[in-house]
């Protein structure tokens, strides 16, 4: 009976029981049917009493055996495991960790990539996005689409799917009560039917309907999510009806979205959902401002309806750029060529995946590195113990246990171990995940991602347990349980063929610590290449107070509030711009010099006040700063890579030039200074050509425009900028001309804010180094110290006919050195192999540079001395005449 | 004597397959000409031993009266096990009555 039979019946010892019954049974109704006397036949099987003990004499053979080894073998294992209590602690602590990472990494990415959307029917959910080629041409895809765009291709889908808009989540400025206090909330616009099409019911209240989303700003309702509604309003149900001021808008909530659902974006809870007709650009065919997200009809092909919505979307931009003029030939291919694609999108869509996949795929791979290494680890201790018990085997073979017998002793200690290290991990596990969504979230774009602990998790743990264990335990088992009697009782296994297999395992684990090495290598060549590119202005002591003015203030007054500022004690200089440099922002225009050809590609624009150049700390390097009384259009500071991209040969001081807009209008500037280049929306892209115009802008008929939003830029006296934000953010308030501060942060803040991803790869992968470095070095030193205690007969004859020491130490050492170059090597080709795959996450590193490739080499090098000089030191120390007593 | 029990039951299953508890106890009896006598309380556990060894296999079938019966057949293993038992068997009868002839 193969053992899974048996473990099949000591679960149903019921069953058993009653099949033995019948079996009975019957026995009795053919002797009663051969004229035998009922009660003889019965009394045959003895009376009840010897009826059980016959039931169970059957019953044991197939029941009690199996579970009574089981029970000797954990016994036996606790006990071995405490006798070697060093060595199995050792085991355990690397394996949770490794296992910890694991399972941690898996929460992260199931969250974010691979959990499907609370919704009816996930499965059915694509989003739609656009491929045209960009001015190098090469592909990008673009999902943001135009409502009327949007209106067109969900009339061509009917009968096919349901379209659905979705805004992206965005953190807006809003207030329950007063004007005083501002608070923010990620407001997401969407289709009002998206709740019913996706099968959602309200918590409370009511959801959005189609009702809902008919004609522009005439449905000013807004439903909550319930995490926002348990948050900010502990659940209160008299929140329904109660109304909030975002901009000039009033908006008056209906209902609380489903416990489970927090929009499609993961990495970002919706707090409030608004129908799409309120969004402001909802009538523009110029804007493009929500995804497309379409639901399938059950068993709908995807292919014909792809086809029909690119017809309709390539047809719709066609008849808008036909009354544009001022846009480039290649601009206009490039917008009629666009391909539309269909992509399956259960798991919703989000930018924070596409920051983050690959990211986290990395991550994945570096932890299934290190657990790979932990459990090599491992196997090499089981097989050092095995070793040790060699003539516990042989003896146990030999008084008749089979060889199942002792593979499931074995394995009853790596399931032990594994257990172990798999509740140490759940601990380390259900720290960590947070930790990292905390370390790649922004204070201006905070990250919350849900992280259940269900039953996915539970399910990838149990995995990970049975992988790990089999992996570790299996091929210790196998050799132990292959022992030969004979040879081990008169004393010598073939002690080769376990150290080629722990060599082996040395020359795994140093391959993969490498490319473990040289990856994190990598990510920290680029954080810090990143973080060290020159910028172009100082960030230090730099307040940044983003400000609102929701009636909209004439310039003056915006300059008269920041004199205000500058009064303030603590201040150093103020100056105000439309939005800081590197927020993401951007506002761009074809550039046309002194009347000539309009460009392919666009100029960039900033609005700044006079002064701000000198608060920032950049360096004015030709003509002068912008003065009170310029205005847009009329003066412009232009940076270098302005002059070189479209003033080339020319003295830039005085030249003209036109920012020529979509729709054809111009605006001309005339150059009066050149100031050095920065960054301007994003720190990896290079420098854009931009030109610095007055803050103070005027309309097509020359009047002054009133600004509703701007950032003053505040230079502090003290080294914490953020200690003055609150008294600053006061000063506005009270100003009492309707200023208002949505948000205070520091101009480190946003540049630290693009250097998240790079930052968290660098500190993982140092992490992780550091961790393989160790696990590495502690299998080594294992190995070393292992075959030194086998060959002490060896090296202890040697020494006693006068062997010098150096060809001693080399005995020892030189095979592992030998598997420690395979291994480097090997890892060194991985290394370099995988390196195209990573480029995207990489800036400014190239996978071939030597001191990439020659620092973890190094590395390795200095961990494979240390943890070998223990072991030579300990075969120099044998005492050949000891030994030879011993024997 | 020890083993012989198991050597019945297979020699009756190599002959005639697909026999219940009972109808192997009434073959035991009837073909040794009502001498040998297995009793239940041995036969049972031997059969299920017999079934943990490979020798035999067992399945259910439906009799007339619309009740289970266990039934049993030989495995190949059985068959080699009865073949070597046979030869065992042979061996130490012949050595028996040898002493049996020659004390």
């Amino acid at each position: 009976m193969s053992l899974w039979t048996r473990i099949a019946n000591a679960m149903k010892g019921d069953r058993l029981n009653r099949e033995l019954d019948e079996e009975f049974a019957s026995h009795i109704e053919e002797a009663v049917a051969e004229g035998r006397d009922p009660e003889e036949a019965r009394r045959a099987f003895g009376a009840s009493r010897a009826m059980l003990r016959q039931r169970e004499a059957s019953h044991a053979v197939k029941v009690v055996g199996w579970l009574e080894a089981l029970r000797a073998d954990v016994l036996f294992g606790w006990r071995q495991l405490r006798r070697n209590r060093a060595t199995s602690a050792v085991a355990v602590l690397s394996l949770a960790l490794a296992m910890g990472a694991c399972v941690s990494a898996f929460r992260l990415i199931d969250a974010l990539l691979l959990r499907p959307l609370p919704v009816a029917a996930p499965e059915r959910l694509y989003a739609l996005s656009r491929q045209a080629l960009n001015q190098d041409g090469v592909p990008f895809a673009y999902d943001q689409w135009a409502y009327p765009d949007f209106v067109l291709m969900r009339a061509a889908a009917q009968n096919h799917a349901e379209l659905i808009a979705v805004s992206n989540t965005d953190r807006m400025d809003l207030t329950y009560a007063t004007d005083e206090e501002l608070e923010k909330g990620y407001v997401q616009y969407v289709s009002g039917w998206m709740f019913d099409r996706l099968g959602l019911r309200p918590a409370l209240g009511r959801l959005l309907t189609e009702d809902d989303d008919r004609t522009p700003g005439a449905h000013p309702n807004a439903v909550l999510s319930y995490d926002y509604w348990t948050r900010r309003f502990a659940r209160d149900p008299k929140v329904i009806g109660r109304t909030f001021r975002m901009g000039d808008q009033l908006f008056e909530i209906v209902g609380v979205g489903p416990e489970t659902f927090t929009g499609t974006e993961p990495g970002t809870i919706t707090e409030i959902f608004l129908p799409t007709m309120m969004n402001r650009w909802v009538q523009r065919s110029d804007a493009t401002w929500h995804r497309t997200l379409a639901i399938m009809n059950p068993g709908e092909p995807i292919d014909p309806l792809r086809a029909k919505l690119e017809a309709v979307s390539r047809n719709f931009e066609a008849k808008r750029l036909q009354g544009l003029s001022g846009i480039s030939k290649q601009l206009r291919d490039s917008s009629l060529n666009q391909r539309l694609l269909m992509e399956p999108a259960a798991q919703g869509v989000s930018n924070l995946q596409g920051d983050y996949r690959r990211a986290l795929t990395w991550m994945g791979l570096l932890v299934g590195l290190v657990l790979l290494i932990a459990c090599a680890n491992v196997a090499n201790l089981m097989t050092a113990l095995a070793a040790s018990r060699a003539r516990e085997m042989a003896l146990r073979v030999s008084i008749g246990a089979g060889r199942l017998r002792l593979v499931q002793m074995v394995l009853v200690e790596s399931a032990m171990l594994s257990l172990g290290a798999a509740l140490l991990g759940a601990v380390f596990a259900w720290w960590s995940a947070p930790l990292v969504v905390r370390l790649i979230s922004t204070p201006d774009n905070p990250t919350r991602l849900l992280l259940p602990a269900d039953w996915r998790v539970l399910g990838f743990g149990v995995l990970l347990i049975g992988g790990v264990m089999l992996l570790f335990g299996l091929v210790p088992a196998l050799r132990a349980s292959a022992v030969r009697p004979v040879s081990a009782l008169k004393g010598g296994d073939d002690p080769h063929a376990r150290r080629r297999l722990m060599h082996s395992m040395i020359a795994f684990q140093v391959a993969f610590c490498f490319l473990v090495l040289f990856i994190a290598g990598l990510f920290v060549a680029t954080f810090h290449r990143l973080s060290s590119r020159p910028i172009g202005f100082d960030t230090s002591r730099l307040l940044l107070l983003e400000t609102v003015a929701p009636h909209g203030q004439p310039p003056s007054a915006w300059t008269q509030l920041g004199e205000l500022l500058r009064a303030m004690p603590g201040v150093e200089s103020v100056a105000a711009s439309g939005w800081p440099l590197m927020s993401t922002g951007g506002w761009n225009g074809s550039i046309s010099v002194n009347g000539g050809p309009v460009s392919d590609d666009w100029g960039y624009f900033l609005s700044v006040s006079p002064g701000w150049i000198e608060t920032m700390k950049m360096r004015l390097i030709a003509g002068r700063d912008l003065r009170s009384s310029d205005a847009f259009p009329g003066a412009a500071i232009v940076n270098e890579t302005f002059v070189k991209r479209y003033l080339k040969g020319v003295e830039p001081l005085g030249v003209t030039f036109e920012k020529v807009d979509f729709g054809g209008s111009r605006n001309r500037c005339q150059v009066v200074g050149v100031v050095n280049d920065t960054p301007y929306r994003y720190l990896r892209e290079p420098i854009l050509p931009v030109a610095f115009v007055p803050f103070r802008q005027l309309d097509d008929k020359g009047a002054v425009q009133l600004e509703n939003s701007g950032t003053f830029l505040v230079r502090t006296k003290e080294t914490n900028p953020q200690a003055l934000g609150a008294v600053l953010r006061r000063k506005v308030a009270q100003a009492g001309s309707g200023f208002r501060v949505s948000n205070v942060q520091t101009q480190q803040e946003l540049l630290d804010a693009q250097t998240v991803r790079e930052r968290l790869l660098a500190m993982l992968g140092v992490f992780f180094s550091g961790v393989a470095l160790l696990l590495a070095g502690i299998g080594l030193y294992g190995v070393l110290n292992y075959s030194v205690l086998q060959r002490r007969r060896e090296i202890g004859i040697r020494m006693a006919l006068g062997a010098p020491r150096v060809p001693v130490a080399r005995l020892v050492a030189v095979d592992v050195f030998r598997m420690v170059v395979a291994g480097s090597i090997a890892g060194l080709a991985l290394g370099i192999g995988s390196a195209r795959y990573i480029e995207s996450l990489l800036y400014q590193v190239k996978a071939v540079e030597p001191k990439l490739l020659t620092l973890p080499a190094l590395a390795i090098l200095v961990v494979t001395l240390l943890a070998t000089l223990p072991a030579v030191v300990r075969a120099l120390r044998i005492e050949p005449a000891e030994i030879l007593r011993a024997e | 004597m020890q083993g012989s029990l198991d050597l019945l039951v297979l020699k009756i299953l190599s002959r005639r397959p697909k026999l219940h508890g009972y109808a192997l106890m009434t073959a035991i009896r009837e073909t040794s000409g009502d001498i040998l006598n297995a009793e239940e309380g041995s036969l049972y556990p031997a059969l299920h031993r017999m079934e943990e060894a490979g020798w035999i296999r067992a399945e259910w079938v439906l009799k007339e009266s619309g009740k289970r019966a266990r039934i049993y057949q030989l495995t190949t293993t059985g068959k080699k096990q009865l073949a070597s038992e046979e030869t065992r068997w042979v061996a130490v009868s012949a050595a028996i009555n040898r002493v049996l002839r020659e004390a």
